[in-house]
């Protein structure tokens, strides 16, 4: 999700269609694995061969099958795939904002702001994976770019992990945050989902109207475009770097730096 | 257990020598401390190893009624059981689960007893307490009988998988199963939850997060079935689970009460990672880990979490500075060498040039610093993407730095790492990496010697060095505990940790003169009566 070119030209020079390329164009061929509940065997060999073509792979040659466990057995299944693809009815969610360098966003809250930007961040829940927040805020950072830390003008306040919902509002109105930044790495049973939900409903509850500061999370599994559902302002997904995240909170929420709030979220 | 460990790095000896004096230089100030204080979930322990078990219709359990009770009516300073046992014997109530129940409901006026009243309390105290103490030695002389019984794994390392559903149902067939294809080893994860919860769980559990309830029920029946494995498949699988958190006593104490093998108990973890109070802490460390070494449990200590929040080149001594003081601990509360599971891992950035002979560096690092400990080797995590063919391969990569140099504890590395919770196929191609590994490669130990001055011998001899100024450094802190300064200062995993915050804070109290804990007396004695 990070680098979006002008992808208008770019879908213009494709072909309005398109098959998977094993080694030659059009043949169409793709690699799947998986496992099926059932003793291996001829049957198994079948049922994968079966499964294959309602998948629309066809035909489909297993070139692996392996026993696993009891009464498992796992296929790695090569074939063409009869679909087809079409770039151009792909949609794609545009980054709304410009990328900014350390400098600029520096200069940009000082000239606009004239305070400091205030970011609290936390994983909520019973999350203990700070992976993702520190990625984000330490001054390590991430993927070579320096964490939201490392910037002057902002001002980080990162409670860590499994932050109680309260605790972590209590603390953006002590902070006065601009901003709160959450990130929600385990995913199982989706706790990201309940738990951003909970935490966007607590921070309406907590503060008036048009108060509440930026909700932000991050993680590996979030949908892109969820933001609205989830009751955020912008969600970030894998492989997000520390400057996409300050040049976007400068673009929401440094008044002059940017003129199109009205685009912000997605 | 592993013997077999020629000098391959050439450390300078005076260099080891004076990085274990300052390991114990740092570490005495916080023992000291450590014993001067006691804690509600130390208390609370003392009270299961006495039999106390069970919980409230609100699951609230009765160690923590009767602790809270206690401590509301005349204070912990004196330790819980002295008001306990003098209640008892006053005729308060028949037997302790009926004392903690009326507790419950503050139907019970505890008081200090003091002379001959005191004398006696401390005696029965001591009766019922050693009671628990000789459950941990009967099942310690069981896990022995066992693996006599079914044998050891044939090769080193020991293969160490984990299992994670949230349901101990679930994770029962999965760990067995797990163990049929290998493993000698079974982690259950912890649901993440738990480490902050300031009581431990009662019964069987079916839900969690990211992991299973560590309950005394679910480590019965864990345990109970991985014996049934272990016959069948002709070796003692190990068990392994989380003495970590708020509870990390009373976990240690039903641990030891349910013959797990291997516990994760850290000295500094709970501190850096979960914001728990330092002295807390400390405190429920050192009493947890006498219970491990009375229990002949291997702790595994969690270095690791230090690669994956700071740079795995950048702070690979501090990995070496937390071994060293985790050993230090370790010992002073009665664990020997075998018991020392010394954690690594294998974190550096593949894109580094020369990262694998890095990652062999620190690895021998370890081996050659504690050559009796069975270290536990950690896979890549923090460089794991979804791109699963390179995980793959990095897996295996991880997997010959344990093998090359005789790490005797390797948990299994899953390609999904980043993706998913392992599915069966996931597990199966693991496992299948770390025996072709193990097959093609395990004997490489014998072959394998860096050539002397070369640049495996360079940079583990420079992370040495570099763990013996941050030694030196925390010991030029101020006060009376340095290290507890350091940890407030941020030295440790970047993360600032005073030691007068921190979760849990409120349920440390310091002893006064007159404590006692039948518990550690017994622990600290080796006495069984």
């Amino acid at each position: 999700m990070s680098a979006v070119t002008s992808d208008e030209s770019g879908v213009t020079e494709l072909p309005s269609v398109l098959r998977p390329y094993g080694d030659q164009t059009g043949d169409g061929m793709v690699q799947v694995s998986f496992t099926l509940p059932m003793p291996n065997g001829k049957r198994a060999e079948g049922a994968a061969l079966q499964l294959a073509s309602r998948m629309g792979i066809e035909p489909a040659l297993v070139v692996h099958a392996k026993a696993i466990g009891e009464g498992f057995t796992f296929f790695v299944v090569y074939g063409p795939v009869k679909h087809l693809v079409e770039p151009g009815l792909v949609e794609v969610v545009e980054r709304e904002f410009p990328l900014l360098s350390g400098k600029e966003i520096n200069t940009a809250i000082k000239r606009h702001l004239r305070r400091k930007l205030v970011v609290v961040g936390a994983c909520i829940g019973t999350d203990a994976h700070t992976v993702g927040i520190d990625a984000i805020l330490n001054i390590k950072g991430f993927a070579g770019e320096k964490g939201l830390e490392y910037h002057r003008e902002v001002k980080v306040v990162n409670l860590g992990a499994q932050v109680l919902i309260p605790e972590l509002v209590e603390r953006a109105r002590e902070e006065k945050a601009d901003a709160v930044l959450v990130s929600q790495v385990v995913t199982q049973r989706d706790a990201h989902i309940s738990n951003t939900t909970a935490m966007s409903a607590a921070f309406r509850e907590a503060f008036p109207a048009g108060k509440v500061p930026l909700l932000v999370v991050g993680g590996p599994r979030f949908e892109e475009g969820s933001a609205g559902s989830l009751g955020v302002d912008r969600i970030f997904g894998r492989g997000t770097t520390p400057g996409e995240v300050a040049s976007y909170l400068v673009h929401a929420l440094v008044p002059q730096a940017s003129v199109s709030r009205q685009s912000k979220g997605a | 257990m592993s013997s077999r460990t020629p000098p391959l790095l050439e450390l300078d000896r005076a260099d080891v020598r004076r990085a274990r004096t300052l390991a114990r230089k740092v570490g005495k100030p916080v023992v000291d401390i450590a014993s001067r204080h006691t804690t509600v979930s130390v208390e609370r322990a003392t009270l299961r190893l006495a039999g106390l078990s069970g919980a409230d219709h609100e699951r609230v359990p009765w160690v923590n009624h009767l602790v809270d009770a206690v401590r509301e009516g005349v204070g912990l300073e004196h330790g819980v059981t002295q008001p306990v046992w003098d209640a008892l014997r006053r005729g308060a109530a028949p037997d302790l689960l009926t004392l903690a129940q009326m507790a419950s409901s503050r139907s019970v006026d505890f008081r200090l007893p003091e002379g001959k009243d005191a004398t006696a309390a401390a005696k029965q105290s001591r009766q019922a307490v050693a009671h628990g103490i000789r459950t941990i030695d009967r099942q310690r002389a069981a896990r022995e009988r066992l693996v006599k019984r079914h044998g050891d794994p044939e090769q080193r390392p020991w293969i160490y998988l984990i299992v994670a559903t949230g349901d101990i149902y679930e994770d029962i067939p999965q760990a067995q199963a797990a163990a049929r294809e290998g493993a000698d080893v079974i982690a259950v994860i912890r649901s993440t939850g738990q480490s902050l919860l300031d009581y431990v769980p009662e019964g069987a559990t079916r839900e969690g997060y990211a992991g299973t309830y560590a309950t005394q029920e679910n480590f019965r029946l864990m345990r109970a079935a991985l014996d049934e494995t272990s016959k069948e498949v002709g070796r003692y699988i190990r068990l392994t689970n989380y003495a970590s958190g708020l509870c990390m006593p009373e976990i240690a104490a039903l641990a030891g009460m349910e013959r797990l093998d291997m516990m994760l108990n850290d000295s500094m973890y709970g501190i850096l990672f979960r914001d728990i109070n330092p002295i807390r802490t400390f405190v429920d460390q050192r009493f947890s880990r006498q219970v491990h070494a009375r229990a002949g449990i291997i702790i595994n200590t969690g270095e690791d979490n230090y690669l994956t929040t700071s740079d795995a080149v950048e702070a690979a001594h501090t990995v070496t500075v937390s071994q060293l003081l985790n050993e230090y601990f370790a010992k002073e509360a009665g664990l020997e060498d075998w018991q020392l599971g010394l954690g690594h891992a294998f974190e550096i950035n593949p894109d580094l040039k020369d990262s694998f002979r890095m990652e062999l560096s620190h690895a021998l690092l370890a081996r050659t610093l504690f050559p009796d400990a069975p270290l536990k080797w950690m896979p890549p995590t923090k460089h794991m993407t979804g791109d699963v063919f390179r995980g793959n391969l990095l897996d295996g990569f991880f997997n010959l730095v344990g093998a090359l140099t005789g790490q005797g504890i390797l948990l299994v590395g899953m390609m999904t790492e980043a993706v998913v919770t392992p599915w069966i196929s996931d597990r199966d191609i693991a496992l299948q990496n770390v025996r072709y590994v193990l097959n093609a490669a395990g004997g490489l130990t014998e072959d394998f010697h860096p050539p002397r001055d070369g640049f495996i011998q360079t940079r583990a001899r420079q992370v040495l060095g570099e763990a013996i100024d941050l030694l030196q450094q925390i010991t030029d802190e101020p006060g009376r505990a340095p290290l507890l300064e350091a940890i407030a200062d941020g030295t440790f995993g970047e993360m600032k940790r005073p030691a007068t915050a921190g979760k849990g804070l409120d349920g440390v109290v310091e002893r006064a003169d007159g404590y006692d804990n039948p518990a550690t007396t017994l622990l600290e004695t080796g006495a069984t009566r």
